[in-house]
């Protein structure tokens, strides 16, 4: 075991992969030299050269395209974004080209592009450094969305999403990238399942669905809530196309509430997902409507405001509170939910 | 009118240190337009004016009281950066993005511009913003965190900075079509980077400027480096070599040099209200600072290199000149003193006594109609933040 940050973790699963695998390589703006706007390729283009580690024109089309060659030539392209915001300009090439190629073929094609996105707010940055894009992605067939949270998983995953014979997106929370954790770089990243979900800690009362960096918010919700003697399951989706549902089925079985959180705005989003497959899969089990804590409906809004917009430990225990139809921000001080609040 | 046309036929040519083949470390056998490379240059750095035979005509108008309204302006919008700066390493901004080093490109080509003029432009172009008339305190808004632009774009007839490398050069070029079908004679003109020439939507926009014959300029300022990025890795040979592929004359000037970014940028509007189409501009200069107070130059930037470019500062190269024509007395060096005393000062103040955006503000402007959907959104979290005041005391939390 060893100690490190959870960017570390992901350099550390990059320089494993590329060891592993010639095949591998790194393309994206400033990874070189800079090695990345967050660092996250620091020195890795002085040890494996830059045919390997590819300091890109600016130009996330380009980026994109010539990814989807590279992987037509047998190599493993691992794209990064610099910031969230700035995944739409290849919007055009991941959605029509990248998903779509390997179905297009008939298999003949495989697309291993793995898709490194730092994404979601709480760092104080101008527009479009702090979106959540991934439902623009996980509505997109023949890509998988993963999204990580701890070093552990960042570390492992990454070499899973590269080993993929399918495109990964990988959502990397980036006000995370300085936490520390334990990382067991001895363990085998075949061992486990790319699409499986986590316990973070079990639960009797509600199940709590999360991914990314709300991860451990809603840990500490957990925590919190066992002081008020409610019971929190807390899941981390990791893998959010496709979604691990028999890991939330089983759980929600148990608990009879869900709560689902997540950065992005509420409408069209995976909360919505979520809730209508849990709610056709478990309906008889529910004792309240699942009830998501999400992001506004609104562009991510400028940094004096941000924490307004994100989900924190307060606005997670009040939609906990709402499952277990307890005194909440929309029922009466009685207790008594208002039919507002009711019909939630 | 020919691409040739628009090519200076005479003058002086200077290889500014740090071409994009220099940078790059190899010339590509590009196609080889002669003059296309030249570099128009009126003041060199050693702060000596050279007669041009086709541009002089461009600045004849340009007195000394001119010149030195010209250096006052690049004193000013350097203080600007700098206190600027200063704000954002005290904390009070949260990022800032210096323009150091590029006041001459931006003040010779603001300076060129027509009140109904319309400028597009990146986050860099404060001193465009400043020449266009802007309140000091909106330049900071976005960067303090307080809004999402600075300022009204009608206002001061320039849109708010684009942060999406290279998106705002298409908006340019609709502006300039809406020109052309208004039957005015206005200029649309977008500012952007050495980097941002590989993005499609800046080809796009030359493609489209180029079959409309828009009244477009584009005005691309090589500072050399797209954050760590020499520019070299965008381009294999000068910059201005694009444009004639879409079919656009386009004209390389030394961006330190403020009397030739006027020279040209006023070409080039002179053609586009006349009906002679889009025009490129290379001007070529060099960022002396971060690219952000949050990058780090020394990573992947060599020291010299930054010596070098000190040498032709755009700034002490007029200063030269203006004192080798006697106007740079004390009393009007101290009058630009002064003046930037008290733009700073103004600056600094209006950050500071700028309101916080109250919480219900994140939910305005979404849509320009009450929305059913965000209203809800809206009513719960009012009521949600009420709760903290209404609620008793319980539990642990
Ligand atoms: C589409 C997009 N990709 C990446 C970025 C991140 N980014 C911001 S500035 C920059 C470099 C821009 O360089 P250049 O166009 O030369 O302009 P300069 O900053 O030098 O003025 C990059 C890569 C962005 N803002 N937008």
């Amino acid at each position: 075991m060893t100690t490190m940050t959870f960017g570390r973790a992901i350099t550390a699963g990059l320089r494993r992969a590329m060891d592993d695998d010639p095949r591998v390589i790194l393309m994206g703006e400033d990874i070189g030299k800079l090695g990345g706007v967050f660092r996250i390729t620091d020195g890795l283009q002085k040890d494996f050269g830059p045919h390997r580690v590819l300091d890109s024109p600016l130009a996330e089309a380009g980026i994109m395209g010539t990814a989807v060659g590279m992987a037509y030539r047998g190599y493993r392209p691992v794209v990064e974004i610099q910031f969230d915001g700035f995944i739409y300009p290849a919007f055009d090439q991941i959605v029509c080209q990248v998903a779509k190629l390997h179905y297009r073929t008939q298999g003949a094609v495989k697309m291993p592009i793995t898709i490194r996105v730092p994404f979601g707010g709480g760092i104080g940055s101008p527009e479009h450094h702090s979106e959540s894009p991934e439902a623009y992605f996980t509505h997109t067939s023949g890509l998988r969305v993963v999204s990580v949270s701890n070093p552990q998983d960042a570390y492992t995953m990454i070499q899973q999403a590269i080993a993929c014979d399918d495109p990964v997106l990988y959502f990397e929370p980036k006000r995370r990238y300085h936490v520390k954790g334990e990382v067991d770089e001895a363990a085998d990243p075949a061992s486990s399942d790319l699409g499986a979900a986590r316990v973070v800690t079990a639960g009797s009362d509600v199940t709590l669905v999360t991914y990314g960096p709300l991860v451990s918010t809603a840990r500490d919700a957990a925590i919190a809530a066992s002081d008020d003697g409610i019971s929190i399951e807390v899941i981390d989706l990791r893998s959010l196309a496709p979604i691990d549902f028999a890991t939330v089925e089983a759980s929600v079985r148990k608990t009879g509430r869900l709560v689902i959180t997540h950065e992005a705005a509420q409408s069209g989003g995976l909360g919505a997902e979520i809730a209508a497959s849990i709610t056709e899969r478990c309906f008889d089990y529910l004792e309240h409507a699942p009830v998501r804590v999400t992001g506004f409906d609104i562009p991510y809004p400028y940094s004096k405001l941000e924490f307004h917009h994100l989900p924190d430990l307060d606005r997670i225990l009040d939609g906990v509170d709402r499952v277990m139809r307890r005194p909440n921000s929309l029922s009466g001080l009685d207790g008594a939910p208002t039919s507002e609040g009711a019909a939630l | 009118m020919t691409q040739e046309g628009s090519l200076p036929r005479s003058g002086r040519t200077e290889a500014v240190g740090g071409t994009a083949e220099q940078a790059s470390g190899t010339v590509h056998p590009g196609p080889s337009r002669p003059g296309a490379d030249e570099l128009v240059q009126l003041i060199d750095h050693h702060g000596v004016r050279h007669p041009h035979g086709h541009y002089d005509g461009l600045v004849a108008d340009v007195d000394g009281p001119a010149l030195q309204k010209l250096y006052e302006d690049m004193v000013v919008v350097r203080r600007i950066d700098a206190e600027a700066t200063a704000l954002q390493r005290q904390g009070e901004l949260a990022l800032w993005p210096p323009l150091l080093g590029q006041e001459a490109a931006q003040i010779g080509s603001g300076r060129a511009l027509r009140s109904d003029d319309f400028v597009f432009s990146s986050y860099r172009e404060n001193a465009v913003a400043y020449c266009r008339g802007v309140d000091l305190a909106d330049i900071l808004r976005v960067w303090r965190g307080n809004a999402s632009s600075g300022w009204d774009p009608y206002t001061i007839n320039m849109a708010t900075p684009q942060v999406i490398i290279g998106a705002q050069t298409l908006h340019a070029t609709g502006y300039a079509m809406g020109i052309i079908n208004d039957g005015a004679d206005a200029v649309a003109v977008a500012y952007f980077g050495d980097g941002a020439t590989s993005q499609g939507d800046v080809n796009e926009a030359m493609v489209f400027a180029a079959s409309y014959q828009a009244p477009v300029v584009f005005f691309c300022q090589n500072n050399h480096w797209a954050i760590s990025e020499p520019v070299g890795l965008q381009a294999h040979v000068p910059i201005a070599r694009r444009a004639p592929g879409f079919g656009i004359p386009s004209v390389r000037v030394d961006g330190n040099d403020v009397l030739a970014c006027l020279a040209v940028t006023r070409e080039a509007l002179a053609r586009a209200r006349s009906g002679g189409g889009p025009t490129f501009i290379e001007a070529v200069t060099y960022r002396m600072g971060p690219h952000t107070t949050a990058d780090d130059p020394t990573r992947y930037r060599d020291a010299n290199e930054l010596e070098d470019w000190a040498a032709r500062d755009p700034l002490a190269r007029l200063a030269t000149l203006l004192d080798s024509l006697g106007l740079l007395e004390a009393d009007y060096t101290d009058s630009v003193k002064a003046k930037a005393d008290a733009v700073a000062a103004e600056l600094r103040q209006g950050c500071l006594s700028m309101p916080e955006p109250a919480p219900s503000d994140v939910f305005k402007h979404v849509y320009s109609t009450p929305n059913s959907w965000l209203d809800r959104q809206q009513d719960h979290y009012e009521r949600y933040l009420a709760s903290f005041s209404q609620a008793p005391q319980e539990g642990s939390r």
